[in-house]
């Protein structure tokens, strides 16, 4: 239990780190992040500029800042999507079995068999590569492996001695569903939502480095760390920056995610 | 005997590696060969533990603290990992408690029971083959060329356990650690295997050690018993005297919470049913497939059942007999294909909400039937969401004062599930069926899964409980003893079907039907002493 608690902690940090500096990022950077300056180009990281600046003179600590803002909103928004979703879908389709099952389950599998970078790809070309579109088309692409794992936690509930006492005491179906079902669920939700964060972070750069994410030049941990693809010989930290980022936020996420699992199970409570 | 015991126990402690807590505390006996011996104690006695140790397979947290265990003079303790492979199988063998992971689930039978003569016998192919198909029929399994192909789901859990016994004793050990193999199992099925075991290894002059939680099966076929608590031996003697003048307190409560026969009520049968099955069918649908639909299997073929007023009506039978399905159809948790139910002189679906807040239920498994994310408040307040009439404030007295009533006191009200052990689990689903005052309930196998005195505390509660409300029970379980406990009135049942019913000392006392014989020549009749002990008497079959 202690481990747990430190690692919490570590993630917690971490994540506060993100977050803070994402806000800062709307107000004030040391820099404006889209100001070119041709004296100060592939400066490397000094007094004046600390973490240095791009072949265009923009201070990359300023675009990080202003960057972690767009990579977290469209993480968080990405995951919400599709943990809304994917529950909700996993819930019925789990619940009611039958057909229903049969149906969702068919279509289910048919997008997981997708893969779902090609699936974005496909939604961006439709939507336009811009934020939301991008949003959505990854909320899409993440929603069938949510709407399966909550049918299997379903499936092993549902057949539980105490589904059956709700259902003796008179209990509807949604109610059972909401009070006894869904909060046995959470932990592999939690779990699983950490994870892709993750995932949603980096397929956003994924997308940005093929030239589908956030247009330049407002920018994103993805498209920087592409920008700084080409000179990576001459100035490392172009993608060593906003690769470690990207890195640490993912590390938070996980811990902070698992601690979170944790703390939301009553059975782990009292443990020493 | 003491110059030819064939394992020696002395000393023995155990503790947990890290705090030092001893599980075990200086335990000693001998058994001899051939010998029956048994250990008796409940849950967290370390009885389990204690047998362990004896073939050196302990927890990797559990430590040897001192002692020795010697068996045909060799020190197992001292001994190093290839002595105790040739050892356990060959010398010692072992039957666990569960018939369902005990065997490999993607190993065939004869594959799996072939191991251990590899192992450790020089055999030839046909050999072995031989031998298990010899060893498969003395157990009674019918086929036995067969199960040799068969995986373990294709049997059940008394086959299982028979084919477990064949694996263990076809290397002819001189000792079987038998723990609680049959307490999985049902009564009948049960009594089954222990005579099988019994036979078999008086047969090939195997001693066995039986460790159980059930004092009277081991009193059946032991001639000598150790009584285990919190760790230590607390009365050992041979199992006549042990039962007829316990000395310590603990083995006298663990007599007394033997289940004895109630006292015989009165109940008015003049007046109509309260609850009244009348002719039920129930189809289970076979399974589907692309183009077809498997035959349907009849789980209950047209059962009639009355239950009166303030009555207790035992539903027993056998697994597969159908009392669980009929249990359930009653509570409305499976449909009927035919017959109907009727409460209170209607039909049950003139008025399901009125149903439903009269008629309520208490599951077997108290690890399963609660919500593990509700505090225990929480889950007695939930049965009491759909009363009407009650506001808030009102339903969380009746919830605290329904608490109260079970035992448990306002500091469990905040805990959840899994800071309760099983029986105090077992009252929190008591109070949630009793929290709506119902007319009747209907309990599945309620101590099937508790210890033997917090089973008679649960009973003794059940019985004050049903007293002071006066509801009617259909109390549905597998163990007479109990039954001959609570029941006013005994239903049995088999293949889906009633064979015999009638006032609970008629059916103890002279049974009709052959399968209600069988299912009483499980159990023992108790006579009590003034000394705190029992004397057992088995009844004959036939």
């Amino acid at each position: 239990m202690k481990k747990f608690t430190f690692n919490g902690l570590i993630g917690g940090i971490l994540i506060a780190i993100l977050l803070l500096s994402a806000a800062l990022g709307l107000v004030w950077t040391p820099f404006d992040p889209m100001k070119l300056s041709f004296t100060a180009r592939l400066a490397a990281p000094g007094a004046d500029h600390l973490l240095g600046t791009d072949e265009f003179g923009r201070d990359v600590l300023s675009r990080l800042m202003v960057g972690a803002r767009a990579s977290v909103w469209i993480g968080a928004l990405t995951v919400g999507f599709a943990t809304i979703c994917g529950t909700l879908i996993g819930l019925v389709s789990g619940y009611a079995r039958g057909w229903v099952d049969g149906v969702i389950m068919a279509v289910n599998n048919a997008l997981l068999a997708f893969p779902g970078i090609l699936l974005a790809l496909g939604l961006l070309a439709v939507f336009g590569a811009n934020q939301y579109g991008i949003i959505f088309a990854l909320g899409i692409a993440y929603t069938p492996s949510m709407a399966r794992v909550v049918r299997g936690a379903v499936l092993s509930l549902r057949e539980r001695e105490f589904i059956e006492a709700s259902r003796v005491m008179g209990n509807g179906e949604l109610y059972t569903m909401v009070r006894h079902i869904l909060p046995n669920c959470l932990a592999p939700i939690t779990v699983l939502a950490t994870s892709m964060f993750g995932w949603a972070i980096l397929s956003e750069s994924a997308l940005s480095f093929l030239g589908l994410g956030v247009p330049p030049p407002a920018p994103t941990w993805g498209n920087m760390l592409a920008a700084g693809r080409p000179f990576v010989e001459q100035a490392v930290w172009l993608g060593l920056f906003p690769g470690l980022c990207i890195a640490l936020t993912l590390l938070g996420i996980n811990l902070l995610g698992d601690a979170l699992r944790d703390k939301l199970d009553p059975r782990m409570r009292g443990l020493k | 005997m003491k110059t030819d015991t064939l394992l020696t126990v002395r000393d023995l402690s155990l503790q947990v590696a890290g705090t030092g807590r001893e599980v075990v505390q200086s335990i000693a006996f001998d058994i001899a060969p051939g010998e029956i011996f048994g250990i008796v104690g409940e849950s967290g006695s370390g009885k389990t533990l204690a047998t362990r140790a004896l073939i050196a397979l302990l927890p990797p947290a559990i430590r040897v603290k001192g002692g020795s265990v010697r068996y045909k003079g060799r020190d197992v303790l001292a001994m190093k990992d290839r002595e105790l492979r040739d050892l356990r199988g060959a010398e010692i063998g072992v039957v666990f408690q569960e018939p369902m992971t005990s065997l490999n689930p993607s190993m065939t039978i004869g594959r799996q029971l072939e191991e251990g003569l590899i192992l450790h016998t020089k055999a030839s192919p046909e050999e072995r083959r031989a031998r298990i198909l010899d060893m498969l029929k003395r157990v009674g399994i019918r086929d036995p060329e067969g199960a040799l192909t068969a995986y373990p789901h294709e049997f059940s859990g008394g086959m299982r356990q028979r084919i477990m016994l064949a694996s263990v004793m076809l290397l002819k050990p001189a000792l079987l650690i038998a723990d609680e193999p049959t307490t999985a199992l049902d009564a009948v099925i049960q009594r089954d295997v222990m005579e099988l075991m019994v036979e078999l290894t008086r047969a090939e002059g195997t001693a066995v050690l039986l460790i159980s939680h059930d004092l009277p099966m081991v009193a059946r076929y032991t001639s000598r018993i150790v009584v285990m608590e919190k760790g230590a031996i607390v009365e050992a003697g041979r199992t006549e005297n042990l039962l007829e003048a316990p000395q310590h307190p603990y083995t006298k409560k663990l007599l007394s919470s033997l289940p004895f026969r109630g006292e015989a009520r009165a109940i008015d049968m003049s007046k109509a049913p309260m609850v009244s099955a009348r002719n039920v069918v129930v189809d289970y649908a076979g399974r589907r497939s692309l183009f077809r639909r498997g035959k349907a299997k009849r789980a209950l073929q047209g059962v009639s059942v009355d239950i009166h007023e303030g009555e207790v009506v035992a539903l027993v039978g056998g697994s597969g007999s159908g009392k669980t399905t009929l249990g359930r159809t009653i509570a409305g948790l499976v449909k009927q294909s035919g017959g109907e139910i009727r409460f209170q002189g209607r039909s049950r679906e003139a008025d399901w909400t009125d149903y439903r807040l009269n008629c309520q239920m208490v599951f077997q498994d108290p690890y399963s039937s609660l919500d593990p994310r509700m505090t225990i408040l929480a889950l007695v307040e939930e049965a009491l969401r759909l009363v009407p009439g009650l506001d808030v404030s009102a339903k969380r007295k009746r919830a605290l004062e329904t608490l109260e009533e079970v035992g448990l006191g306002a500091d469990y009200a905040e805990r959840y599930p899994h800071e309760l052990s099983g029986g105090q689990r077992q009252r929190v689903a008591i109070a949630r069926a009793i929290a709506r005052r119902p007319r009747f309930l209907i309990a599945d196998e309620p101590v099937s899964a508790l210890d033997v005195t917090v089973r008679a505390q649960v009973l003794d509660l059940f019985s004050d409980l049903q007293k002071r409300y006066g509801f009617s029970c259909l109390f549905i379980s597998h163990d007479l003893g109990v039954v001959e406990q609570v029941a006013d009135r005994v239903v049995v049942m088999q293949d889906g079907r009633i064979i015999e019913e009638g006032d609970r000392d008629t059916i103890f006392d002279s049974p009709k039907e052959a399968y209600t014989r069988r299912l009483l020549s499980a159990i023992p009749a108790l006579d009590q002493n003034e000394k705190g002990g029992v004397t057992l008497k088995w009844r004959l079959e036939n």
